[in-house]
C-alpha cells in the first residue's frame, strides 16, 4: 500500500485550487485523482462566457477559466496528477481505492480532500409522469454531448426549469440550428442569472413560461409532444389551462446535487435534505483531516466562489498535516 | 423615451433604464458600474453579444474544440457567423487565445480557441 501525505480526489476547479493551495501551505507529497482523460471537471463544457470576474477579474468561458488551473497545477512537480483514475471506495481510516486503466490501486493518505463536485437532479427527482420515451436528457448531459461530444441531441427542444443550465442550452440548440420550443418554470421567476434570461432566451425570441409547469410527457420511442399547465401560487394546476407543445426533446434543468456517495461510505454524516455534509466549519467534515471543497461540499452557482473556498481546504489540510508531526 | 434592460456585464444583472432621445442614449440610471454605462449604450445603439462555440477538429484526440468571438460581434450577424464555425476544421496544435478565423462573417474580429488543442 502507498502511503500520501495528501491525496485530492477531483481535477476540477476546486481539486485543482486546493492542491495548489495545500502546495503553497507546505504540502510536498499529493495525489490528485481524476476519473477524466483531462483536468478541468464540468468547465470544460461550460464553454460560455462568464468565469473569472471576481476571482481574475475578466470574463473568461470555462475552459479558458480551467486552463489557468491547470497550468498552474501541472506546473508543480510535487502535485501528481493520475488522470483516468476512478476512486471507487474510501475507508473511515481514509485508505482509498480507485481504478485506472487495468490496475486497482490502494493508497493511504494521511489527509484527504474531497472535490468530487455534483451531479444533475433527474426527471424522476420532479415526477413529471407519462411514458417514458427516449429524447429526455438533464440539461448538464446535453450540454456534454453537444459541447465535447460533438452531438446534437434533438431538433425541437422544450427546456424544463430555468436555471442557468437550462437557459444556456436553450441558446446552445438555437444556435446549432435546432428549434426550442419555450422554457417551462413552475416558479413566478427564473432561478438562473438575469443575464442569462436576457441573453440566452429573450434574445432569440424564445417563449419563457413562469408559474407554468410540465404535467405529461408523450411518446412511444421518442418524445412526441408535452402538455403544459398553468399553477396558481400553491402549485396547484389551474384547470382550463392546459396546452401542448411538439417537441423530440425535453430537456430538464432542475438543480444539482453534491455527489458525497464515498465519504458517506466512509462514515461522514451527510445532510440527507441537501447531500452536503454535516459541516461546522467551512470544508470541515465529521471526521478529522477528511475534507470537503467545491461543489461537492455545496452547490455553488459561481466557479470563483469555489476556487477562493477550495485555496481554504488546501490551507485546512495543510494545518492539518503540521498538527501531526 | 425610457427603455429598461438588465446588464449582462457580470452576474449581478443590475436594473438599468436608459433615457432615449432619436435614437440615441442620453441618460443611463440604475446601474453600479462604468460597464454598465457601457453596456446600456452600445444595448440600444449597436447590440453586440461574445459568441462562443466548438469547432470540429480533425485527427486530434478532442473531437471538438471550444471557441469564441475576441470581441463581442453585432447580435443580428449570430448566426451567420455560426455557418462559418459549423465549416471549419482544425487540425493543429493550438494554444488558448490562437485565431482559428480571422475575420468571422465580416465583423472583423477573430474567433479564437479557448481551450488548448494538443497531438497527445
Ligand atoms: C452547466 C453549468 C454552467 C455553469 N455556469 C457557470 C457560470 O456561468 N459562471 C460561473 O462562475 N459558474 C458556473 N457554473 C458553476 C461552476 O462551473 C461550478 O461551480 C464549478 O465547476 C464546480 O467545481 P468543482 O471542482 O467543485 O466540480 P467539477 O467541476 O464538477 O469537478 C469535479 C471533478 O471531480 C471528478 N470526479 C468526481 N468523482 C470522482 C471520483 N470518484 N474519482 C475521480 N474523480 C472524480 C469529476 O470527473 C470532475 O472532473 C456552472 C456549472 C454548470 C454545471
Amino acid at each position: 500500500m502507498v502511503e500520501r501525505d495528501l491525496v485530492i480526489v477531483g481535477g476540477g476547479p476546486a481539486g485543482m485550487a486546493a492542491a495548489v493551495s495545500a502546495y503553497e501551505n507546505g504540502v510536498k507529497d499529493i495525489l490528485l485523482l481524476e476519473r477524466d482523460q483531462h483536468l478541468g471537471g464540468i468547465l470544460n463544457q461550460c464553454i460560455h462566457p462568464g468565469f473569472g470576474i471576481d476571482y481574475f477579474n475578466e470574463i473568461l468561458t470555462g475552459p479558458e477559466y480551467a486552463d489557468r488551473f491547470i497550468k498552474k497545477t501541472e506546473s508543480i512537480p510535487q502535485i501528481d496528477v493520475s488522470l483516468q483514475s476512478f476512486a471507487v471506495h474510501l475507508e473511515n481510516d481514509k485508505t482509498l481505492t480507485y481504478i485506472k486503466p487495468g490496475k486497482l490501486e490502494i493508497v493511504r493518505p494521511k489527509t484527504i480532500i474531497m472535490a468530487t463536485g455534483c451531479r444533475e437532479r433527474t426527471r424522476e427527482m420532479i415526477h413529471i409522469p407519462g411514458t417514458r420515451p427516449s429524447g429526455v436528457f438533464p440539461a448538464g448531459l446535453a450540454q456534454k454531448l453537444i459541447n465535447i461530444e460533438g452531438l446534437l441531441p434533438g431538433k425541437d427542444a422544450v427546456i424544463v426549469g430555468s436555471g442557468d443550465i437550462g437557459l444556456i442550452m436553450a441558446r446552445r440548440f438555437l444556435l446549432e440550428g435546432a428549434r426550442v420550443k419555450a422554457v417551462i418554470e413552475i416558479q413566478k421567476e427564473t432561478r438562473g442569472l438575469k443575464r442569462n434570461v436576457v441573453q440566452c432566451v429573450e434574445d432569440f425570441g424564445t417563449p419563457l413560461y413562469y408559474g407554468h409547469k410540465v404535467s405529461d410527457i408523450y411518446g412511444k420511442d421518442r418524445v412526441e409532444k408535452i402538455r403544459v399547465v398553468k399553477v396558481d401560487e400553491n402549485f396547484a394546476d389551474v384547470p382550463g389551462s392546459e396546452f401542448e407543445i411538439e417537441c423530440d426533446t425535453v430537456l430538464i434543468s432542475v438543480g444539482l446535487i453534491p455527489e458525497n456517495e464515498l465519504i458517506e461510505m466512509a462514515g461522514v454524516a451527510v445532510d440527507k435534505s441537501t447531500n452536503s455534509p454535516v459541516s461546522e466549519e467551512l470544508n470541515k467534515t465529521s471526521i478529522p483531516g477528511l475534507f470537503v471543497c467545491g461543489n461537492s461540499y455545496k452547490v455553488y452557482d459561481i466557479v470563483d466562489s469555489v476556487s477562493r473556498d477550495s485555496v481554504i481546504a488546501g490551507r485546512l489540510a495543510a494545518e492539518y498535516l503540521k498538527g501531526l508531526k | 423615451m425610457k427603455n429598461q434592460l438588465t446588464c449582462i456585464e457580470c452576474p449581478a444583472g443590475c436594473a438599468i433604464s436608459v433615457t432615449i432621445e432619436n435614437g440615441k442614449v442620453v441618460k443611463v440610471e440604475g446601474n453600479k458600474c462604468a460597464k454598465g454605462e457601457a453596456y446600456a449604450i452600445t444595448e440600444i445603439e449597436n447590440p453586440v453579444r461574445i459568441l462562443t462555440s466548438t469547432v470540429l477538429t480533425k485527427d486530434m484526440p478532442l473531437k471538438m474544440v471550444p471557441v469564441k468571438t475576441s470581441a463581442p460581434i453585432p447580435k443580428g450577424r449570430m448566426f451567420e457567423a455560426m455557418e462559418e464555425v459549423k465549416r471549419v476544421r482544425v487540425s493543429g496544435p493550438l494554444k488558448v487565445g490562437e485565431t482559428i478565423i480571422p475575420d468571422i462573417a465580416g465583423t472583423g474580429v477573430a474567433l479564437v480557441a479557448t481551450r488548448e488543442l494538443t497531438k497527445s
